[in-house]
């Protein structure tokens, strides 16, 4: 069945409710009946919930084959603990038929592939999908179709029941002997373990993993002691180097600063410009650039921003202690000066990722957003935009937030190259719709900028600030002239990954990739 | 193959950005920063044994990329060196607009460089006097030739001073105040402006000063320069904010071109203008102020 962005769904997929995508908002208003866990009771006081092993605390836990286990991807490409529990899991206890839910996976879980191979894991439920695990899946090893949600459809599948989670592992860079987890203050710091905080109410068993036990109560934890049924002590929960960057720099490619500047010039010529406004953006080079020339704009105007949300880096942090903006709030940190600054810089906050993005509940954050700017690999000219499967149709990617705040905000703005090396970024067609067209509304590029024609307001307002613009279908016939026109992708008939929109309908599948022949 | 319009010896020219003919990455697309004028660099930022390898790539560019309304002009290696005939060869069979002659120093030099290249054109079948000429003048023998350079050639559409070679040869640094090179440049000014040519000042290497940047294109603009030479696409902005006129300016030029034609028109010569007597003698300044203001999105109309 066709869906609203003109993606056949297979029938096979459309049963237990599950419905095609409709366009935007078409769940508003609806009832949602929440799944509880069910949790095991501990009346008798206890000292201390440490136990020796990982091992050790799947068996207290009842870890069995067939379980879900979470994991969030607080500690990025340097997280060791997805590998250690899966090992654990599997070679020591022989468990098998698992599914790993996780926030997002990476570079850094190359070694479940393997499982999947082997057909231990069977299941995979994330935003991101990359490296190893991306290829196996794509290959079509994966006995189930992977599900890819943004960061706001997870908690809405968790709170919905839509994923049931047996066992959450919470990588913790401190935790008491009970397990109040923070972010800070260990060796492996992260900043917010937003993603965690869901994932440990729902979850019918909770497991901490830390490297750094610190003295009871570990407070303001993020993760809190009444959801955690063990505490494991490890040497290590990852490479910190890898977890945070020393410090997001502002890019100095005069390319991006170009995009960058002209993604400023949209959002002041809009009415949502005002003293209080919100804003979200990227770490992406020209998407972090924005920052430094919209701050000249609102000093030019004399305005200050009320609060900013998303994964937070230094600049942002900047601009917090400069007094330009309200507050930050804070699902994600991305390096050392966001870490820093968390829960310590007065007015930046650590929020759940249901807070920051769940559009089922009452009042999540991305809702009240002004301003989004985002990257892309690939936008069509239907303004559909792909951040998840590679130019070959393989899985390298992430949603992440992208769907949930382009849908949210006010002005969602999507800046990118024209062209990368020999790949047409704005293009006809693209693999896989990870950002439905009708959440999007300007696009920047280096060679122009266009306005989603579904909001005539939005090119009023650059045209009355004299900001050129042209059509989306220019910009492609330009990156077609400049790269040539790519070939069609060739599918097999087998769905290897499911596509969910952040209301839960099916935005789109991705088939597995026939074997490149040249 | 990209076909290129005809070179207009005269236009718009208040940008002029340097860049290495040898780097596809560079040059690919270097219109899209709305510079007015691209510099492709054959001279100093090509390693003497990579000349060759920049000339093939010059050479793709020019045939194979729409530069649109950016002009495209190539820097030559100097007279005094193996390389400028072959340079001219590929600027002319590429399709430049222009050449910049480096180290230029003498009418005979402009000379020079017109025979050789009038001989390409005829070699590729090239409309004969197509290819503009401009003339860096690095040195203090250029500054004082300066006039019969300028007046060397009718394919001469400006002079430009170089200050690296020039400050070395007078000993010099760059100043704040500019102070270290006003003679020179009043003189390469005045010559320029006596012949009917256009003239640009040298580029400011201190990417990070940007304020002094700012400070230099200012008196560049006071001086009476056309335009200025530039080695990042983050100095642009800048100068054509400065060099753009005031609001007031182009209400009062377009004031002028419409009553001048009007009156043309009714066979009148001198008429006023809020009180100020216009005669023909003022129209082309204020058509130029009003391409300006056209080039800087100020002026919609159709007078230009």
């Amino acid at each position: 069945m066709k869906n609203a962005v003109g993606r056949d769904i297979p029938e096979f997929l459309l049963k237990d409710g599950r419905e095609v995508y409709q366009g935007k908002n078409y769940m508003d208003g609806k009832y949602l009946q929440k799944a509880a866990p069910r949790t095991r009771r501990y009346e008798k006081p206890q000292e201390s919930k440490l136990v020796d092993s990982i091992v050790d605390a799947l068996k207290q836990v009842g870890a069995k084959s067939g379980m879900t286990f979470s994991f969030h991807h607080h500690l990025r490409n340097g997280d060791f603990v997805v590998n250690m529990v899966m090992q654990a899991a599997i070679e020591e206890l022989g468990l098998d038929n698992i599914t790993i839910a996780a926030t997002s996976l990476g570079e850094a879980h190359d070694p479940v592939a393997q499982y999947i191979e082997e057909g231990k894991v069977v299941g995979i439920q994330t935003s991101g999908i990359r490296g190893k695990i991306g290829e196996v899946v794509s290959a079509g090893k994966l006995k189930t179709p992977a599900i890819i949600r943004s960061h706001g459809g997870r908690p809405r599948a968790i709170e919905a029941g839509e994923v049931h989670i047996d066992i959450a592992v919470v990588a913790a860079p401190t935790s008491d002997c009970v397990g109040n987890c923070r972010g800070i203050g260990g060796k492996s710091n992260c900043g917010s373990l937003g993603y965690a905080m869901t994932d440990a109410k729902y979850a019918d068993h909770v497991i901490v993993v830390t490297d750094c036990l610190v003295d009871f109560p570990n407070m303001p934890a993020s993760v809190e002691a009444i959801d955690v049924d063990a505490v494991v002590v490890v040497d290590s929960i990852g490479n910190p180097k890898k977890i945070a960057s020393a410090a997001a720099r502002i890019s100095q490619n005069p390319r991006d600063l170009m995009m960058a500047e002209n993604v400023a010039k949209v959002i002041a010529s809009t009415p949502y410009f005002k003293e209080g406004f919100s804003f979200q953006t990227g770490v992406g080079g020209p998407s972090l650039a924005a920052n430094l020339f919209l701050e000249k704009y609102m000093d030019e105007r004399g305005i200050k921003m009320g609060w900013a949300i998303g994964g937070i880096c230094g600049p942002m942090v900047e601009m917090l202690k400069k007094g330009k903006v309200g507050k930050v709030i804070d699902v994600q940190d991305f390096d050392l000066d966001a870490v820093n600054s968390i829960n310590q810089t007065p007015g930046h906050f650590e929020m759940s990722a249901s807070q920051y993005a769940n559009p089922a509940n009452k009042g999540a954050f991305v809702n009240k957003l002004d301003f989004v700017v985002l990257a892309a690999l690939e936008i069509d000219t239907g303004f559909n935009v792909n951040v998840l499967t590679g130019s070959d149709g393989v899985l390298r990617g992430a949603p992440g937030g992208h769907p949930d705040t382009a849908a949210g905000s006010k002005c969602c703005i999507i800046v990118t190259p024209l062209v990368r090396g020999r790949m047409a970024t704005v293009c006809k067609n693209v693999v896989t719709v990870t950002t439905p067209g009708d959440c999007v509304d300007v696009l920047v590029t280096d060679y122009g900028i266009a306005v989603n024609p579904l909001r005539p307001d939005l090119i009023k307002c650059l045209d009355d600030a004299g900001i050129p613009h042209v059509t989306i279908e220019s910009l492609q016939e330009k990156a077609y002239s400049l790269v040539g026109t790519p070939d069609d992708l060739e599918w097999e008939d087998k769905v290897v990954a499911v596509l969910e929109a952040r209301d839960g309908t099916i935005l789109d599948v991705v088939r597995k990739i026939k074997p490149l022949k040249l | 193959m990209i076909p290129r319009p005809k070179p207009e010896r005269f236009r718009l020219r208040r940008t002029m950005m340097f860049m290495n003919a040898q780097k596809p990455g560079l040059i690919k697309d270097a219109y899209i920063y709305g510079v007015d004028s691209i510099m492709l660099d054959l001279e100093d930022a090509v390693a003497e044994n990579q000349k060759d390898a920049a000339r093939f790539s010059l050479y793709h560019a020019l045939k194979t990329i729409d530069y649109g309304d950016t002009e495209v002009i190539v820097r030559i290696n100097g007279l005094d060196t193996p390389h400028w005939q072959e340079d001219i060869r590929v600027c002319v069979a590429g399709g430049a607009d222009g050449i910049r002659i480096a180290k230029c120093e003498s009418a005979q030099d402009v000379l020079t460089v017109e025979k050789a290249v009038e001989a390409a054109e005829k070699e590729f079948g090239v409309e004969v006097g197509r290819t503009l000429l401009m003339a860096a003048l690095e040195s203090p023998k250029g500054i004082l030739n300066a006039y019969e350079i300028c007046a060397a050639s009718p394919r001469m559409f400006g002079v430009a001073i170089s200050g690296g070679d020039f400050r070395k040869c007078m000993q010099t640094k760059p100043t704040a105040s500019g102070i270290d090179m006003v003679t020179a440049r009043g003189m390469m000014l005045i010559a320029a402006r006596a012949v009917g040519i256009q003239c640009f000042d040298t580029v400011f290497t201190d990417l990070d000063d940007m304020e002094g940047f700012i400070n230099e294109t200012k008196q560049n603009k006071e001086m009476g320069f056309d335009g200025k030479s530039l080695i990042n696409p983050k100095q642009i902005r800048p100068v054509h904010e400065i060099f753009a006129p005031t609001e007031k300016e182009v209400m009062q030029a377009e004031l002028m071109v419409r009553a001048f034609r009007e009156a043309a028109a009714q066979g009148i010569g001198v008429f006023t203008v809020n009180g100020k007597m216009v005669d023909v003698a003022f129209i082309p300044g204020a058509e130029r102020t009003l391409k300006l203001a056209k080039a800087c999105g100020m002026y919609e109309g159709d007078l230009v």
